[in-house]
């Protein structure tokens, strides 16, 4: 990893794309590293196109502004390609994760030309298969993690189990459900370009 | 030993208050601060403090609870934002001249209208010369930590003044970081037990508190709240290097980055503040001195250690996240220029208006200022904004 990450969550109101940013930060901060989660706050509606993001260093993090140049972007409803730039300044160097059952070919053209790594997912078929309800974040969280390489797939698993026990402590039942969709996630994200 | 942990802003505020364990908390939930009343009515549902939680119809009947309970002889705290405030304010002006050391989180917000929710001073700049002591915070540790000093400060026999730390809205309030905590014995013991030298139950020496104050007294009243105002710099200095003997965090009036040669500085406050940092660590490997001086107490105002931190710069750029509604520039500029006529010192020193209602306040805009700066022959133009859009 290098020595200062930052991600850009697109997301619709509702999807949990900021929870997903708060629990990646609770991951890579348990790896020791310092982390930032902040989603973009806006008049929140449900289906509302929304933003969040993440810092992740091996050193304090003293910015406060909203990140302009991520190494990675996560797509968590692909109708947002059309209408938000998704790939505004993202380094070519980094990647793209995005939530979609389509090729790359049908994706590429709203990429705006952007050469970097592509992965997608199936968040939903994930998300029905393991909860049998449409949740996309769990599954998106797993995807960046495996992508960006935080931390290996035992750690993560290992920890998202005590996040989860403690952020579902009054509805234990989903747990299982959500720890079934990360590690459906962790497998089945792919590079497609 | 100090706990690692992640917090936002709002939740290492509330952890404080926790720690701290108020006799009386009342409070009214106002975006973006609402989480602070939230969070620690829950610590009081739970019975992890001993506080007594009155949940009120307003911010003014907020503010009247906790002088009521702080006359009494009760530590009170509160918490609120912009709009908040301001229907606080008749409250706020009578917790001063009271003298009752309140202790406030102020989450920086934009005030209406039209209707914004996000963060600049706008909440802060319309109180700032209500009698009350104002410390910002850069960071959620610098909240934690402000909090954790507020009483000591506050309800020091020299000063027996009402404090608020504030810290900027979303941006740190809402923003998951790193954090070190101290243990809540640690905290206690910091703080100790609240002795008020008068208070109204205490029926041995019964006392009168807010009675009528005429021709012949009040001014004398408004003098010695200018004195207690006066007194709580050296109070804050000392409490803050007790502080740092606890924790090794080191606090003081201002922090200064890189000013020891600096020819450019900014002066500005709370969360912009670390960004300025990491854009002074860039253009000083391009060579270029530039520096920051972040102003941690702004009441009382350090007016002359400021204007002489700023003796050796060539020019000044003074950050006021409020909008320029008036024709001599923002408050810190106006506070910081006034200090630096006063102290004879001529140096080029423009104001800019930024961050207006959540505007993002990025490293490119700092640069911009840092740029401007080298370019600044004689006082030109000194009234500026950062970050507004030309269409």
């Amino acid at each position: 990893m290098k020595d200062l990450i930052e991600i850009r969550w697109h997301g619709r109101g509702g999807q949990g794309a900021k929870t997903a940013s708060l629990l990646l930060a609770d991951a890579a901060f348990n790896t020791g590293k310092y982390i930032q989660g902040f989603p973009e706050y806006g008049p929140e509606r449900m289906g509302a196109p929304m933003t969040a993001y993440n810092r992740i260093s091996t050193s304090p993090i003293r910015v406060h502004s909203n990140v302009y140049k991520p190494d990675y972007v996560v797509v968590v409803d692909d109708t947002l390609l059309s209408c938000v730039d998704v790939t505004a300044g993202l380094k070519e160097d980094g990647a793209i994760i995005i939530n979609t059952t389509k090729e790359i070919d049908e994706i590429k053209p709203l990429l705006k030309g952007y050469k970097g790594n592509v992965y997608t997912i199936d968040a939903r078929k994930i998300s029905e298969e393991a909860l049998g309800r449409y949740f996309p974040n769990t599954p998106m969280l797993a995807a960046i993690v495996k992508v960006t390489e935080i931390m290996n797939d035992e750690d993560f698993i290992k920890d998202m189990e005590g996040s989860f026990k403690h952020k579902f402590s009054k509805k234990p039942e989903v747990i299982d459900g959500n720890m079934k969709a990360i590690e459906i996630a962790l497998r089945e994200v792919k590079k497609v370009q | 030993m100090s706990i690692r942990e992640r917090l936002s802003g709002n939740e290492a505020t509330a952890f404080a208050m926790k720690q701290i364990n108020p006799d009386v908390v009342a409070a009214f939930p106002i975006t973006p601060s609402t989480e602070i009343p939230q969070y620690f009515s829950t610590y009081v549902d739970n019975g992890e403090v001993d506080t007594e939680f009155v949940a009120v119809e307003s911010e003014h009947s907020a503010m009247s609870a906790c002088i009521g309970a702080e006359a009494a002889g009760a530590r009170a705290m509160t918490a609120t934002s912009a709009n908040g405030l301001e229907y606080m304010w008749e409250m706020v002006q009578i917790a001063s001249s009271m003298r009752l050391p309140i202790v406030m989180a102020l989450v920086n917000r934009a005030i209406s209208g039209p209707l914004n929710i996000h963060s600049d001073h706008s909440d802060a700049m319309g109180v700032r010369d209500s009698g009350w002591i104002m410390l910002f915070s850069e960071t959620n540790q610098e909240a934690y930590d402000n909090m954790l000093m507020a009483h000591r400060i506050a309800e020091h026999k020299n000063v027996n003044l009402p404090l608020m730390v504030c810290q900027d809205g979303f941006i740190t309030s809402h923003s998951i970081e790193n954090i070190e905590l101290l243990e809540t014995e640690e905290v206690r013991k910091f703080i100790g037990t609240y002795k008020p030298e008068h208070y109204l139950l205490d029926r041995k020496n019964p006392i009168a508190m807010g009675p009528m104050d005429l021709q012949s007294y009040l001014f004398e009243h408004k003098r010695q709240q200018w004195e207690a105002m006066k007194n709580a710099k050296q109070v804050i200095l000392d409490v803050s290097k007790e502080f740092e003997k606890l924790t090794g965090r080191k606090y003081e009036l201002f922090e200064e980055y890189k000013m020891e040669d600096a020819d450019y500085v900014i002066v500005c406050m709370n969360s912009t503040a670390g960004t300025v940092k990491n854009v002074i660590d860039k253009l000083r490997k391009e060579g270029i001195k530039a520096g920051l001086i972040k102003i941690r107490v702004f009441r009382p105002f350090p007016g002359e250690e400021i204007a002489k931190a700023l003796l050796k710069a060539k020019a000044i750029a003074i950050l006021d996240k409020t909008p320029l509604l008036s024709e001599t520039g923002g408050p810190l500029y106006e506070d910081i220029t006034s200090a630096m006529y006063t102290q004879k010192i001529n140096i080029p020193a423009i104001n800019y208006s930024y961050g207006i209602g959540g505007r993002d306040v990025t490293e490119m805009q700092i640069e911009s200022v840092y740029k401007d700066l080298q370019e600044l022959k004689e006082m030109e133009k000194p009234y500026r904004f950062l970050g507004l859009r030309s269409k």
